[in-house]
């Protein structure tokens, strides 16, 4: 920070720095304190009386005084809301209790690094990236006396997370603020020499015990092959004449772990399963479910698109994410991913750092520099009243709703990616580990002066490039930590907190050095860090040479291997010929972006590290990529006995539709995504609430690409976890169909109907279950998880293949369970599917409002009794045994009438039918359009009223269309659409089943018992 | 043609639907990131229109558009002035700054509003929304009738998206107040569908005083909103666009929000 510094006289870590408190003037409302004492009286029952919140300011140097109060007064202080005391905060008159909390050593801390920008300015010092000088911390004053435990609970569980926050605890009866604050200054020492591990003598049980005590997540087989690949004598004999000792380095074994881990390998997708179905007696092998079932799938719709001349499909899963051509001028670029561990342990930071990291993946596809578009994300969680006791480690289910929204809020907002498209899905198996899906379209163009946007070629020599934030000790373990379960033991540095802001730079500087073609390609720094993307990028090239101590760090005292598998966030690793980096590096000071050169590729077949002179790691790329062994597993299924269940004689069909509106599942998100920004970059066409009131929520989102023309895109979501419940097959269908129909419900088109139709399609699919590994102690229902993870592959790849529809990209994630206290929360087996798909013209997009009283409802699609899992049978604690199935040939069929209706423009509002099925979609089209509804269910066909109502049936809609369409639209539809009745200005639902009036609920009451359930 | 210079960087994120606004209204846009101008000297007074557009500069630390604020104030420009100095020089050659959501926090914060004094002091603040959260609601505003801002011409009730979580505004006395009503410097302000005052959440979104969704200064050169009307350039951008275009098919596909544009690019085009 310059001169102003006595840079020599470092202080201890408890010591008196310099202080600058800064507080609300204390006759204006700190309404962020107010909110607090509402949470601690609504969620821990705490009533605290009022709470005031201090911000200080610590420097980590001397500062004189004066210098000290002329910069709180211009930089720090709002000259009319606060007040600001130097060095000094006296105990405060009518409080009794407080808390600081301040950030551990080595987490971002964007509010302290911020004021150190303002002091520079100040002072007019130059910028530089170096060191935290200036840290932050906030004191909340309460007005009660609460006891030690009460503090720590409100400190804690509603404040902070002790895994990334320091608490420190006073009482005015105490002395007040008797002791110094507490400032988080990292000082640690480190042996900066490489360690050896000598393999050989192990046996097999200590070889898993180092795996484990290392945090490698390797299994045993996995240790056996490093053990005798370094044993062998090829292998032995080039080490020596490379000087090099004979065991592997500490680097290495940790290179090693990363790229084997499940996280990046994929180890259990490319394993070979035996398969057995006990209902029909058939057994298979599958050699690699990805290869099987979804690059399989993919492969048939590359085929079947190049038979009719499309040619949109331009990379899949072989980038950060699947590339499609959107326009004759952009390309669009597609990935989702999930950040369900650190979203387990801190869920602020686990999702901030999964909706940053994610946005890393568009950016850093072929050449990289995409813009970013819209972000989505889809979320699971147990429900917010759970009420057992809570496992060691484990965090209430609302604690982690409330950090996972802010983190995904604070990550899109701050990075100015709108929000676009969500579900959150409420089951108490989510407890333990929630599931965090992070989804971000953007767009690139064709080229870049004239070189392929696309593509990623690497040269030797080409210079390896590290952009963005500076690493620390965070994230270390995160590739191999999300490849395990959660456990009491779980390491807090897999733990870091996102900086949105140094990403912004980041990316804007992207943006432009990739226009300007100062960048060959680049790639970004997730999981893994340096050891992951560098790792991956020799590939192309045949190796990479990286001297260690020309990374920068956030702080000393990091060994080597820690700094090539740091996980700190906000990086990105660029492949730069060495002609351009002088104007590379210029451009990156005007953005404020520290770029590093770190070394440069070869094509010697191998991985060299080195620090200073010393060889760190030197490893065979060929063993690093293929030595993994393939991993063998057993799936057996064996049908589960279920039946329907007796429902009472007689039901209130107006208290079921209401408790359906404010169940868990179906009840409004408003006060979420209200939080979320959803339409900036002014380009959101179809939001996640439309309608006059803004209270009709829709079954996809529609962006235009740019403000040139109308094409853009539409964006949906299909996740049903609890029809796996009753048949894996089905779910996994049933998602898929879900998100279809969302597209078509919107003005979609199916793709490859005529030659080159130009509507690219683009899904990512997302698996996360639990632990699918068959062990007879731990994992004895191994087998079924298994078995139902083929069966979701199974029809992943007959939906895709049917529909033509290419999987681009996607992610698994295999062991999402919590243990502790010897019990284990297992999710139940899950999958996402996230669709995009061309929007010729966002003009034509169909609302699910009902737009106009005297408007025609139909149903499109025929209702079936399946309600197996369905919203209804929850209501009464059954799960059923009809599972929805999917009828695909009639539901292609269907699609095709419902475009073709929309292509005569017949269509005015259209609104998919899912969980609580006809009942919830009339009511959200209702209230949303400020209209009631007459509705006759008799044409429906020969089932009961609830089943009519209720049932979750796939592939079907609810439209509405204006009485002079009447004859055009059923011409087209036949008999696939069943008349219902008219759209009514009275804002009533009204249902007859024959003479019987089953429902007959005002707007008010559907939409009270809807918006009530989660508030925020 | 008019030039209008649009500053991002630092978290600013609205820069290119703002250049596109400027574009649909006929003038043409320039985006540089704001070290061009801190560090490399590149010359504002080319420009006829300065605007600050919406983001998160610095993550909204210490408060909203404080630190850019600051810089703006303190940080000197290779000639040796700050770029408020060149921001009055800018201002007395007759010139316009316009600022929206993140751009009008560091206008109030750098006292370009509402400047009654025309002193450049921080005369306003922006705290936290009373709801104490972000948020994105579409809401109505009316013009002040006594306005002659030319920001406004011809606007009366206009819905605008609200995207924010400090928007707040402060004016700390009644006597400051009472200058800005009289001058009609609080030119536009959140209100109900028939044009009533909105006195309550959630049509006032944020709890301002006077209901005040944006100001402009005495001159009329300066001018700065929570609202994003470049958000509205679109009417597809409207969230009851379905309906609306159902009950009247002949509507123009022009967004609403494109009016302040149009307005000042033909006002300086006149003048």
């Amino acid at each position: 920070m310059g001169s102003l510094f006595f840079l020599d006289q470092i202080p201890n870590l408890m010591s008196n720095y310099p202080h600058i408190f800064r507080y609300l003037r204390p006759d204006l409302a700190d309404w962020q304190g107010q909110k607090i004492v509402q949470a601690a009286n609504r969620q821990l029952g705490l009533k605290t009386g009022e709470i005031r919140l201090v911000q200080l300011f610590s420097l980590a140097e001397e500062a004189q005084e004066e210098q000290l109060l002329a910069f709180a007064e211009a930089c720090i202080q709002d000259p009319l809301t606060d007040q600001i005391e130097i060095n000094q905060l006296n105990w405060p008159a009518g409080f009794s209790s407080a808390v600081a909390i301040a950030q551990l050593p080595g987490v971002t801390d964007d509010e302290g690094r911020s004021a150190q920008m303002a002091w520079a300015d100040f002072f007019n010092l130059p910028f530089e990236p170096e060191e935290q000088r200036i840290f932050s911390q906030t004191i909340y004053l309460i007005e009660k006396e609460l006891t030690a435990k009460e503090l720590k609970a409100l400190a804690q569980r509603l404040l902070g997370n002790p895994l990334i926050h320091h608490f420190s605890y006073f009482k005015a009866l105490e002395g007040g603020f008797d002791r110094p604050f507490y400032v988080p200054k990292v000082q640690i020492q480190a042996n900066k020499e490489r360690q050896l591990i000598d393999l050989a003598p192990l046996s097999d049980e200590e070889l898993l015990r180092l795996s484990k005590e290392m945090v490698l997540a390797l299994n045993l087989a996995e240790m056996q092959a490093i053990r005798d690949y370094y044993g062998s004598e090829a292998v032995q004999t080039f080490r020596a004449t490379k000087g090099l000792p004979a065991q592997p380095t500490d680097c290495e074994l940790e290179v090693l772990a990363q790229t084997w881990s499940e996280h990046c390998k994929h180890k259990e997708f490319n394993a070979l399963i035996h398969y057995k179905n006990l209902a029909t007696g058939e057994e298979q092998e599958i050699h690699s479910l990805f290869k099987t079932f979804i690059k399989g799938a993919t492969d048939n719709v590359a085929a079947s698109l190049a038979e009719k001349g499309n040619d949109w499909l331009v990379k899949v899963f072989s980038d950060n994410a699947g590339v499609v051509k959107a326009t004759d001028k952009h390309l669009f670029v597609w990935k989702v991913e999930t950040h369900n561990s650190p979203s387990a342990l801190d869920p602020y930071g686990g999702a901030i750092t999964g909706i940053l990291g994610n946005n890393r993946d568009p950016l850093g596809t072929g050449v990289g520099g995409a813009q970013l578009l819209f972000n989505t994300n889809v979320l699971c969680f147990g429900p917010p009243n759970y009420s057992k006791a809570l496992l060691k480690g484990q965090l209430h289910p609302r604690q982690i709703m409330e950090g996972v929204v802010s983190g995904i809020e604070d990550g899109g907002n701050k990075s100015g990616v709108p929000t676009v498209n969500g579900s959150i899905v409420f089951d108490e198996r989510y407890s333990g580990k929630p599931l965090v899906y992070c989804g971000t379209g953007g767009i690139m163009p064709y080229d870049y002066l004239g070189k392929n946007s696309w593509e990623k070629p690497i040269d030797a020599n080409d210079r390896i490039i590290m952009a963005g934030g500076r690493v620390g000790k965070d994230g270390i373990h995160g590739a191999t930590f999300s490849s395990i379960e959660i456990d009491e033991h779980s390491p807090m540095s897999a733990v870091q907190i996102g900086s949105p802001i140094t990403q912004k730079m980041l990316y804007d500087f992207m943006r432009v050095a990739t226009a300007q073609g100062l960048i060959k390609c680049s790639t970004d720094n997730g999981a893994g860090g340096l050891s992951s993307s560098v790792g991956e990028l020799a590939e192309i090239s045949g190796g990479a040479l990286v001297q260690l101590e020309k990374v920068p760090l956030k702080y000393a005292g990091l060994r080597p291997w820690e700094i090539f598998v740091s996980e700190s966030q906000e990086r990105m690793t660029l492949v730069v010929e060495t002609e351009k980096w002088p104007a590379l590096e210029k451009l990156a000071q005007q953005y404020e972006v520290e770029l590093s050169d770190i070394g440069y590729f070869t094509n010697d077949g191998y991985l060299d590290i080195r620090y200073e002179e010393e060889q760190i790691a030197l490893l065979s790329m060929q063993f690093l990529h293929e030595g993994v062994p393939q991993k063998e597993m057993w799936a057996e299924w064996e049908k589960p006995k279920l039946q329907e269940p007796a429902l009472p004689e007689s039901l209130d069909y107006n208290q079921l539709l209401l408790a359906l509106m404010s169940s868990l599942n179906i009840c409004s998100r408003e006060s979420i995504i209200r939080q979320y920004d959803h339409e900036v970059k002014g380009k959101t066409i179809l939001k996640p609430l439309m309608g006059a009131k803004g209270k009709a929520p829709q079954d996809a989102a529609v962006l235009r690409f740019d403000f040139s023309d109308y094409q853009g895109v539409a964006v949906s979501n299909g996740i049903i976890p609890r029809y796996g419940d009753i048949d894996a097959y089905q779910m996994s269908a049933s998602a898929f169909d879900e998100a279809l129909r969302q597209i078509i419900s919107v003005g979609g088109r199916l793709p490859n109907m005529t030659e080159n139709d130009d509507v690219f399609w683009s899904i990512n699919d997302n698996f996360c279950v639990p632990d699918s590994e068959f062990h007879p102690e731990h994992n004895p229902d191994g087998k079924l998880k298994l078995a139902k993870l083929v069966q979701m592959c199974q029809a992943l790849y007959d939906m895709a293949s049917f529909f033509d529809i290419p999987l681009t990209s996607g992610k698994d994630s295999m062991k999402n369970d919590f243990k502790a206290e010897g019990q284990k929360i297992s999710v139940p087996p899950t999958i996402l599917y996230s669709f995009t798909a061309k929007m010729k013209d966002v003009r034509q997009a169909i609302s699910s409002d009902f737009k106009v009283a005297g408007d025609l409802i139909y149903q499109v699609g025929t209702t079936y009794n399946e309600l197996g899992a369905s919203e209804f049978y929850q209501l009464f604690g059954e799960l059923g045994a009809n599972v929805p199935k999917v009828r695909k040939e009639a539901a292609k069929a269907l699609y095709l009438k419902v475009m073709q209706a929309n292509e005569a423009k017949l269509i005015t509002s259209s609104h998919d039918l899912s969980d609580g099925g006809l009942a919830v979609a009339l009511a959200e089209s209702c209230f949303g359009g400020d209209l009631g509804a007459n509705i006759q269910l008799d044409q429906l066909g020969d089932l009961t009223a609830w089943q009519l109502l209720f049932s979750e049936s796939n592939s079907r809609f609810l439209v509405s269309i204006a009485p002079q369409n009447q004859a055009a639209f059923e011409e087209i539809m036949g008999d696939a659409a069943f008349f219902l009745g008219q759209v009514s200005e009275d804002q009533q639902l009204t249902i007859q089943l024959g003479q019987e009036e089953l429902v007959q609920l005002s707007n008010e009451q559907l939409e009270m018992a809807w918006s009530q359930t989660l508030s925020l | 043609m008019v030039q209008v210079l649009v500053l991002t960087g630092f978290g600013i994120n609205c820069e290119e639907e703002t250049a596109a606004a400027y574009q649909l209204a006929g003038a043409q846009a320039h985006i540089h990131h704001f070290n061009e101008v801190l560090l490399e000297g590149h010359n504002i007074h080319q420009y006829q229109l300065i605007h600050f557009p919406g983001g998160f500069s610095f993550g909204d630390d210490l408060a909203s558009g404080k630190v850019m604020a600051n810089k703006i104030r303190y940080k000197q420009l290779p000639n040796g002035n700050s770029l408020l100095d060149e921001l009055k020089i800018f201002l007395n050659n007759g010139h316009f700054i316009m600022g929206i959501c993140n751009g009008f926090q560091m206008l109030v914060r750098l006292g370009l509003l509402p400047n009654t004094r025309l002193s450049f002091a921080q005369q306003s603040s922006l705290l936290p929304n009373l709801s104490s959260q972000y948020e994105d609601r579409w809401v109505y505003c009316k013009v002040n009738p006594n306005s002659e801002s030319p920001f406004l011409k011809g606007i009366n009730i206009i819905p605008l998206p609200v995207r924010h979580g400090e928007g707040r505004l402060l004016f700390g006395d009644e006597t400051l107040k009472q200058i800005v009503r009289t001058k009609a410097l609080n030119c536009l302000s959140y209100c109900l569908e028939n044009g009533d005052s909105a006195t309550e959440y959630p049509a006032n979104p944020n709890g301002s005083e006077l209901s005040c969704a944006g100001l402009c200064d005495p001159t009329g050169q300066v001018f700065g909103l929570m609202p994003h009307p470049e958000a509205f350039l679109s009417f597809y951008n409207h969230p009851n666009w379905p309906k609306m275009k159902r009950q009247n098919p002949q509507l123009s596909d022009e967004g609403w929000g494109l009016k302040f544009f149009k307005n000042i690019v033909q006002h300086i085009q006149a003048n």
